[in-house]
């Protein structure tokens, strides 16, 4: 999704030395969705990703010249289509334009000093799939079930969130939702494996590696960070226990932006008192 | 870092929540209508000119079906297992030129039940006394359908019988009663097969077998070994049942030629249907299969087959395919086909697909998915399917059997099933991994869909318009001719309760043709003929099936509806000898018994 990547690649590049770590990103987004549309045709159809990827750029060109009249690095825009393209489902091609275009909307409306609160897709796709469901389902396929390929994302997803330095979020999550995994299967009955299964199908990969790390909405401490990393697989514990299917996705909708808020509002504050600790805003 | 221009992004928010708006708008469902059944059957009736009205109890068919039982280790996810059985196949079996329906029956020691038409609107079930009920002796598994075929060539229609478990053939002794030749006959001793059709893929005028496992043949439901029995993936699952092809070798035996003709498939198939799709005289195959991609066999001259689904474009995506059903929905002369899947709104959306050649010829087979464009991608949780002209308006309509499980309402076993089946191999692939389903349902209370072909192949969702409602786990579908009326009645099987047998009230006034067609140098039951139809400018084709839709058969002979037309210009009959036979001007409203002739034409 929107992720640790787009944010991340965004805010790289205005430095004067050249950090291909910003390409990285976008690059592992690309061969996964290659690799398994060679392998598993993951994608249902091409005109689909396209149309996407295309919104998500046109979209992100067009409203940071019309609100800021800035240009803008369009890595973020790329993995945000990337993202959509992945995790919705739909047999129509409107709603992974307007999830696109609402994904790439959200960073210039829902903002608070000078930053967004959402990850972009996170929020695209988590509307999409809680008020459109007559045209839109979430990912279901897989990566062929498949333990090799499972393996390969995860080390090759592990290594860029380590080069990100946001390894900690996504440790803490994984650790968070397995021991909240078993402790849901002493709840419902059901076997550890069918509470901890999701964790191995490819949805969570790309949550994992590319939305809960997103530094663009992340907080500003590495403590505070762990933190909401805990909250969000607590948020979808609850959610999980009431049969929401794409608990991950509403639990990041939910915590992230509130706990990006209340970051933003103590720096603020800070700020005001200590003006040396301002940060340069971005979007 | 500029500041935001306020007016750029005001005019943004304003878009945005505009955008939300329409999106909640938009999946707004409209809830059925609430139109008593005296006020739909005469709307329909003026709207679409016809109305299927349900005829169970004046027909005197009071079957039920109920639903296999499975080892205690599947106890908690019972429903899901047993959720195949009901089936339907129509049959004339004593030759009397009236259709009679055969429905299976799941449960050990339950009853299958063989309707006779009493040509006066009623039917007997005369089952028990031909020896046709008790096919679910405890040992032997269970029925999930059934197939009429002579494989003797000797004028009665024979039935093969799948199940989970040993599949049995039936000899038709003269219409007046069967007997059991399964021993000795070369059928596998165990498969546990939800499809099995008729086909004579060598041209030699004996009719062979093609039956395909769902679950792999070593597992016997009832008497597990191991839970690691279910799809190790949900989409990309080779751990299926084994096809067989049994070749007939005219002496009541058939010989297991399945590796020898390159059908190594082990997906698990739900539907097969054998056509000539290539026109190069010799059926091919069509294999459904539930988690993974379809298949597309391509009959190399008798000889072998050879998967071309991926070259033909059929091969691509994997989704739950459930039925496969032919048709020619445009009137072109070309058969397409029909796949289903399942759509759950805001949860998977899969969509059935209509693939409709775009090129077809002795070398190549292309194909192009149309299910969206003709409006016919979502049904819902979709098993059976059939086309046929139910206004006689000179368009295959078409008729999908909905619905998966309908247990307690508002309890849905779809956030456990995604649980699971979007984990890894090691997980799904294991039963005792699946959640308790409680008593929960699964895409339950859903009604079937009707889509009206409008012609050009655009078609209307009439299904809450055009017959009482009513939300049954429907299985299979078959479409014939029950009074001998020249329209098509509809009978549904539906999982674990009653079937509705749907009598069609006609009041369009459309023409209409049938011909019932008896090889001689081809195989008697003439499965694999094709009949074109030239009228009005308009050329449809049809093939003899034996085993169309899931766990279905259809009336042996084909329905053409004609429309207002009052004449049809010619008819051409490609037999599976390679014979071609033309009747030029025949007789409209009138079934038409057509013997092939033994001199080329």
């Amino acid at each position: 999704m929107e992720t640790i990547t787009e944010n991340q690649a965004a805010a790289i590049v205005p430095q004067k030395r050249k950090n291909y770590f910003s390409l990285l990103p976008p690059a592992f987004i690309t061969i996964i969705v290659l690799v398994g549309q060679f392998t598993y045709g993951v994608l249902d159809n091409y005109l689909y990703l396209v149309a996407a990827i295309v919104t998500s750029l046109v979209a992100d060109m067009f409203f940071s010249r019309f609100i800021y009249g800035t240009k803008k690095n369009l890595a973020s825009a790329y993995i945000t289509g990337n993202s959509v393209g992945i995790l919705i489902r739909s047999n129509v091609l409107w709603p992974y334009i307007i999830t696109a275009l609402l994904s790439i909307m959200s960073k210039y409306v829902f903002n608070y000093k000078g930053k967004h609160l959402w990850n972009p897709s996170n929020f695209g796709v988590s509307w999409m799939l809680f008020f459109a469901t007559s045209h839109v389902a979430g990912l279901s396929i897989q990566w062929g079930s498949n333990l090799a390929a499972m393996v390969i994302i995860w080390a090759l997803g592990l290594y860029i969130v380590s080069r990100a330095k946001k390894l900690h979020v996504t440790l803490t999550y994984v650790f968070s939702f397995i021991v909240l995994a078993y402790l849901r299967s002493l709840i419902t009955g059901d076997t550890f494996l069918s509470e901890v299964s999701p964790l191995t199908g490819p949805m969570y990969q790309l949550f994992i590696f590319f939305m809960i790390t997103d530094p663009g909405v992340a907080v500003s401490t590495k403590k505070g960070e762990i933190i909401v990393a805990v909250l969000i697989a607590l948020a979808e514990f609850g959610l999980r226990l009431g049969g929401f299917i794409y608990a991950p996705f509403f639990a990041l909708c939910i915590v992230g932006p509130a706990a990006r808020f209340i970051d933003l509002r103590n720096i603020s504050l800070r700020t005001a008192k200590s003006p040396e600790l301002a940060l340069p805003g971005t979007i | 870092m500029n500041k935001p221009r306020r007016i750029p992004r005001a005019v943004t928010a304003v878009v945005f929540v505009g955008m939300l708006i329409w999106t909640v708008v938009l999946s707004w469902s409209n809830p059925p209508s609430n139109v008593n059944t005296a006020e739909r059957e005469e709307s329909s009736l003026e709207k679409y000119g016809f109305y299927l009205q349900p005829v169970n109890e004046e027909a005197g068919i009071h079957f039920r079906h109920q639903s296999p039982t499975v080892d205690p280790k599947l106890k908690p996810i019972e429903r899901q297992i047993a959720s195949m059985g009901a089936a339907v196949s129509i049959v004339d079996y004593d030759n009397d030129g009236w259709n009679d329906i055969y429905f299976t029956n799941s449960r050990p020691g339950s009853q299958n039940a063989l309707y006779h038409n009493l040509h006066n609107g009623k039917f007997e079930d005369v089952a028990a006394k031909v020896g046709l009920a008790d096919l679910n002796k405890p040992g032997t598994g269970v029925c999930m359908g059934a197939v009429w075929g002579d494989y003797d060539n000797d004028g009665y229609e024979d039935l093969l019988v799948y199940k989970w478990g040993r599949p049995e053939l039936y000899h038709n002794d003269g219409g007046k009663k069967f007997v059991n030749v399964t021993e000795g006959s070369g059928l596998p001793k165990w498969v546990n097969a939800n499809s099995a059709i008729w086909l004579d893929f060598d041209g030699d005028g004996l009719l062979d077998i093609l039956i395909c496992g769902y679950y792999n043949e070593n597992i016997d439901l009832n008497n597990l070994k191991t839970t690691k029995m279910m799809p190790e993936s949900f989409r990309y699952a080779n751990n299926g049942g084994r096809k067989y092809l049994l070749k007939n070798m005219g002496n009541g035996k058939f010989e297991d030629v399945t590796v020898e003709y390159g059908i190594n498939s082990t997906k698990w198939t739900l539907a097969a249907v054998s056509a000539d799709l290539n026109g190069d005289g010799y059926p091919d195959l069509i294999l459904a299969n539930d988690y993974n991609v379809d298949e597309l066999y391509i009959n190399d001259k008798g000889k072998r087959f050879v998967e071309k689904g991926r070259q033909a474009g059929i091969g691509y995506i994997p989704k739950s395919g459930m039925s496969v059903a032919l048709a020619d929905i445009d009137d072109s002369g070309l058969l397409g086909f029909y796949t289903t899947n399942i759509t759950e709104n805001g949860i998977l959306i899969q969509g059935d697909n209509f693939w409709k050649p775009t090129v077809s010829d002795n070398h190549d087979l292309k194909y192009a998915n149309l299910a969206h464009l003709a409006g016919i991608d979502n049904a819902g949780w979709a098993y059976g399917s059939q086309f046929g002209d139910l206004n006689n308006d000179g368009y295959p309509d078409l008729y999908v059997a909905n619905g998966f499980i309908s247990a307690k309402k508002g309890k849905s076993y779809w956030y456990d099933y995604a649980k699971v089946t979007g984990g890894n191999a090691a997980i799904i692939g294991d039963a005792k991994n699946w959640p308790d389903m409680e008593g929960k349902s699964q895409s339950g209370y859903q009604q079937d869909k009707i889509w009206l072909n409008n012609s050009t192949g655009l078609f209307e969702d009439v299904s809450d318009k055009v017959c009482p409602y009513a939300t049954f786990d429907g299985r299979a579908v078959a479409m014939a001719d029950l009074w001998n009326r020249g329209v098509l009645d509809v009978i549904v099987a539906n999982q674990d309760n009653i079937p509705l047998v749907y009598k069609n009230i006609q009041r369009t006034g459309n023409h209409w043709i049938d011909f019932d067609l008896h090889g001689t140098a081809s195989n008697a039951s003439a499965i694999g003929a094709k009949v074109e139809v030239d009228w009005d400018g308009k050329k449809q084709a049809q093939v003899v099936t034996a085993g169309m839709g899931f766990a279905a058969q259809n009336q042996h002979r084909l329905h053409f509806g004609l429309g207002k037309s009052s004449k049809v210009g010619r008819v051409i009959i490609h037999w599976p000898s390679g014979r071609t036979e033309e009747i030029n001007n025949p007789q409209i409203d009138e079934l038409h018994k057509v013997i092939e002739s033994k001199i080329n034409s």
